[in-house]
């Protein structure tokens, strides 16, 4: 976004009106900013000083025991292991998610884009109409099918379940891609010889780096964010971060522990603020990638 | 140029997963669940063919009924502020700001969190005798009420706040990109013409986005009919069934009450209301040839 802007859209003056737009963009940011502070806060103060509700006030004297506990003793039910264990359960989930269901969705758009096939458009224009549909029409016959199948709850069925949500977005990212490459690097390999999987691995992934990174970013943040299908599909041994934290929140008898709850609330939110506060316009291209389907 | 036996034998192996989830999931999955809706099944499926029996028992749920009346409250106002707000934060960084990249954080990172994180947070926030009610009460506003969390009839105005202020980064992404699309020649010939900024953005810059409204519109429409962990952690549904929705709906039939047959008709009317919003849009693309 660097090129030369006419003068009067620079306008560097501090006009009235620039007031105004300054002040503006102030206070949106602050309601943008106002839940991460008050999380921050809060989960730095002891318990005490939450119940005289001073609410935007910084902690008298900031203390990290809420975070150790929300990490090692919180209660989720009725183990009491805090939310490492939702962690670490989101992160078997997430590595071999976004590694299959990238692999997955890389080979068909190669073949969907490069390769002549038959219905080949029809094959894409449903996946996309699908990828609309409500997750509440498909649950119950899934959740049947892999009782049926002997897999029922488990790590395997919800990363099975994770590849096919993501099956239609990650096609649709890479079909466009390699749909945008010059066509005569695909003919050139054709003509030495190169049989399909070859041209795949050795010269179309290589080249799709900057898609894989999109990819990597949209299903890392759209796995860990997810509640409803790791509450359903991974079962009592496996249930995501985001099903714990809920949990410790909701389901606590007696008086909430808000600072526990902040700060759990903020370990479940750091794997993806990292993910966007590290990857910068990286991110934004992601979204932009995937709202192409919308 | 023509397939080779073996590479027309490798293009298939490559499109099997596709075909698969494509005939086993979407095409089974979906005919299934419709089929179930014409059933009365309860805890475990059965093919007792009922009609449309269970569409008149959902009509007559007030659960249902409720649901469907709160996500058109939350949809219609979730749409239309996030589009709104998300635009004139796109309007307000187009204006040369300083520190764009630092503000276009800020604005977006509530998209990187998950509705967990976004409905607890705003649970907090909202919760009238330690949030943001007790603050303005604190600061001498002694009559200040903010207790819609806890009121039956303005719960579901609180999932609005919270959505909008997770979406509405998403919205100003997409319109600052169609902003930015904006031919400079458009900005110097109003200038010429004497146009004040404002009648330029009305008259001819928003006209001129009617992609970006219609993807940001969309995008944020099936993330409305999706609605339902914003829904659980924020307010499980209540104060009693005050802010239920239809994706709940569905779920707590399936999974607690043990109702399939109503369950899976609540699903079935999902799928038709997303078909009829989706399909128009889907043929106004294919028609722009945008699919390619």
């Amino acid at each position: 976004m660097a090129q030369p802007l006419p003068a009067a859209r620079r306008g560097k003056r501090m006009t009235p009106a620039r007031w105004g737009l300054y002040a503006f963009i102030f206070i949106t940011a602050l309601y943008f900013l106002l839940p991460l502070y008050v999380m921050v806060v809060t989960s730095l103060k002891p318990m005490a000083e939450i119940r005289q509700g001073n609410l935007l006030a910084l902690p008298a004297a900031p203390s990290i025991d809420a975070w150790v506990k929300a990490w090692t003793s919180a209660c989720t039910g009725l183990t009491c292991q805090g939310i490492k264990i939702g962690f670490l359960n989101s992160l078997r989930i997430l590595v071999p998610s976004v590694v299959i269901s990238i692999l997955v969705g890389s080979l068909t758009g190669y073949a969907l884009s490069l390769w002549r096939v038959r219905g080949a458009n029809i094959l894409f224009g449903a996946m996309m109409v699908v990828a609309f549909i409500p997750y509440q029409v498909f649950i119950y016959p899934l959740v049947r099918l892999f009782s049926f199948a002997g897999l029922g709850q488990s790590l395997l069925t919800i990363v099975i379940i994770h590849t096919i949500f993501g099956f239609p977005t990650m096609t649709l990212l890479f079909r466009n891609y390699f749909a945008s490459l010059p066509v005569e690097l695909f003919k050139a390999a054709r003509v030495d010889g190169a049989g399909f999987y070859q041209i795949y691995a050795q010269i179309m992934m290589p080249m799709a780096t900057p898609m894989i990174v999109v990819a990597v970013i949209l299903q890392t943040t759209g796995i860990w964010n997810d509640f409803i299908l790791g509450l359903v599909f991974a079962g009592r041994d496996n249930l995501p971060m985001t099903v714990q934290l809920n949990n410790i929140v909701n389901s606590t008898q007696g008086e909430r522990a808000y600072n526990v709850d902040m700060a759990a609330t903020l370990l479940t939110a750091l794997l993806p603020l990292a993910v966007y506060f590290g990857s910068g316009r990286w991110f934004v291209r992601g979204i932009a990638a995937g709202a192409v389907k919308g | 140029m023509r397939l080779s036996l073996n590479s027309r034998l490798s293009v298939i192996s490559a499109l099997l997963p596709a075909l698969l989830v494509m005939l086993v999931v979407y095409v089974g999955a979906t005919s299934w669940t419709v089929w179930m809706s014409l059933t009365n099944s309860r805890m475990l499926p059965n093919n007792n063919f009922v009609g449309l029996r269970q569409y008149e028992m959902l009509l007559g749920n007030d659960r249902w009924i409720t649901s469907v009346h709160n996500i058109i409250i939350y949809g219609v106002l979730f749409v239309s502020l996030a589009l709104l707000i998300g635009f004139l934060l796109a309007v307000a960084i187009d204006q040369r700001v300083r520190a764009e990249d630092t503000i276009r954080s800020i604005y977006l990172y509530p998209y990187s969190m998950s509705f967990v994180v976004t409905g607890l947070v705003w649970q907090w926030l909202l919760n009238p005798t330690l949030g943001i009610q007790h603050v303005l009460r604190s600061w001498g506003f002694e009559g200040a009420t903010f207790d819609w969390i806890v009121r039956p009839e303005t719960a579901i105005y609180c999932l609005v706040i919270a959505g909008v202020w997770q979406a509405s980064g998403l919205v100003m992404a997409i319109m600052l990109a169609g902003l930015r699309g904006v031919d400079d020649e458009i900005w110097k010939a109003a200038r010429v013409d004497g146009l004040p900024k404002w009648r330029v953005y009305v008259s001819i810059i928003i006209p001129m986005m009617g992609a970006s409204f219609a993807t940001a519109a969309v995008l944020l429409s099936t993330g409305v009919v999706r609605l339902y962990d914003l829904s659980v952690a924020m307010t499980n549904g209540g104060p009693g069934i005050a802010s239920e929705v239809p994706a709940k709906f569905v779920m707590d039939h399936l999974f607690e009450r043990a109702n399939i047959g109503l369950a899976t008709a609540a699903a079935t009317t999902m799928l038709i209301t997303v078909i009829a919003v989706v399909a128009p849009y889907l043929y106004w693309r294919a028609r722009k040839g945008e699919m390619r």
